[in-house]
């Protein structure tokens, strides 16, 4: 008879037992950080670049489809131009649209570089777009997109 | 964190006139993001290298500013194209103020 009223009693206790570890785990886990947007990108390039307007191609960003390990993201841009004293890269901005912050890395080029490549490695605290945007000496714009996967996100805790 | 060692740079020794030639360097850094929270529950503050320079001859050629989305012990490759013989300065700041530098000779054939 005890066992009867008992046993429900318990589910019960132990049911919210587990919400309540999971309500403090959200607690814990949700303001660790608040992640940029794909509109505060937007908002970083409109500050640069203002409303100009931007082209597909020419710039080849090259990362991996899934990062295991997001603090350390292999990361490699290469802009299609003869770089020349009348036509070459001025700058390349990479962008990552789930960061705490927008901005990854800014490129400065000059005809010396020879070519406009360059590789680093990088954080991403979570599955989100890579974003690169190419300006030209002539003031042209383009830019390239990519995803990343990420199992493991890098962003301390 | 300061910068604390010397940063590792590999650039060919030789070229020929026009030839396009990668740099690519290396330096221990904390790159501490600003993001992390310490055992205390205190922000860590912010500490990265946030530029890093290339010059040729006292002339720069290539120049990045890094954010804290760059990884730890930042890595940077890049290219140059050689002309004539030289020396090359690499430069790394950070945002306590220091700065690390590294050189290297090339000789153009």
């Amino acid at each position: 008879m005890t066992l009867h009223v008992d046993a429900p009693l318990f589910a019960t206790r132990r049911r919210a037992l587990q919400l309540a570890g999971v309500a403090a785990l959200a607690a814990v886990l949700a303001p660790r950080m608040s992640l940029a947007t794909e509109a505060q990108v937007a908002e970083e390039m409109k500050k640069l670049f203002g409303s100009k307007a931007m082209d597909e191609g020419k710039v080849k960003l090259d990362v991996p489809e899934i990062a295991e390990n997001g603090l350390v993201v292999p990361i490699n841009i290469d802009v299609d131009s003869p770089m020349t004293d009348a036509d070459f890269v001025k700058s390349v901005h990479v962008f990552a649209d789930g960061n705490p912050l927008p901005q990854v890395v800014t490129y400065h080029f000059t005809p010396e570089s020879g070519k406009a490549s360059a590789s680093t490695r990088m954080r991403l605290a979570q599955t989100q777009n890579v974003i690169a945007v190419a300006e030209m000496s002539s003031g042209a714009l383009f830019s390239t997109r990519a995803q990343v996967k990420v199992t493991i996100g890098g962003c301390g805790g | 964190m300061a910068i604390k060692s010397a940063p590792r740079v590999r650039v060919p020794a030789q070229a020929k006139a026009g030839e396009i030639i990668e740099i690519k360097t290396l330096i221990s850094h904390e790159m501490e993001s600003g993001q992390r929270k310490d055992a205390a529950g205190k922000t860590v503050p912010r500490d990265i290298i946030n530029t890093f320079e290339a010059s040729f001859n006292g002339k720069p050629f290539f120049k990045a500013e890094w954010f804290p989305s760059i990884s730890a012990n930042p890595f940077q490759s890049f290219f140059y194209k050689a002309r004539e013989s030289g020396e090359f300065t690499f430069s790394w700041k950070d945002d306590a103020g220091a700065e690390q530098k590294s050189t290297a000779k090339l000789t153009v054939a």
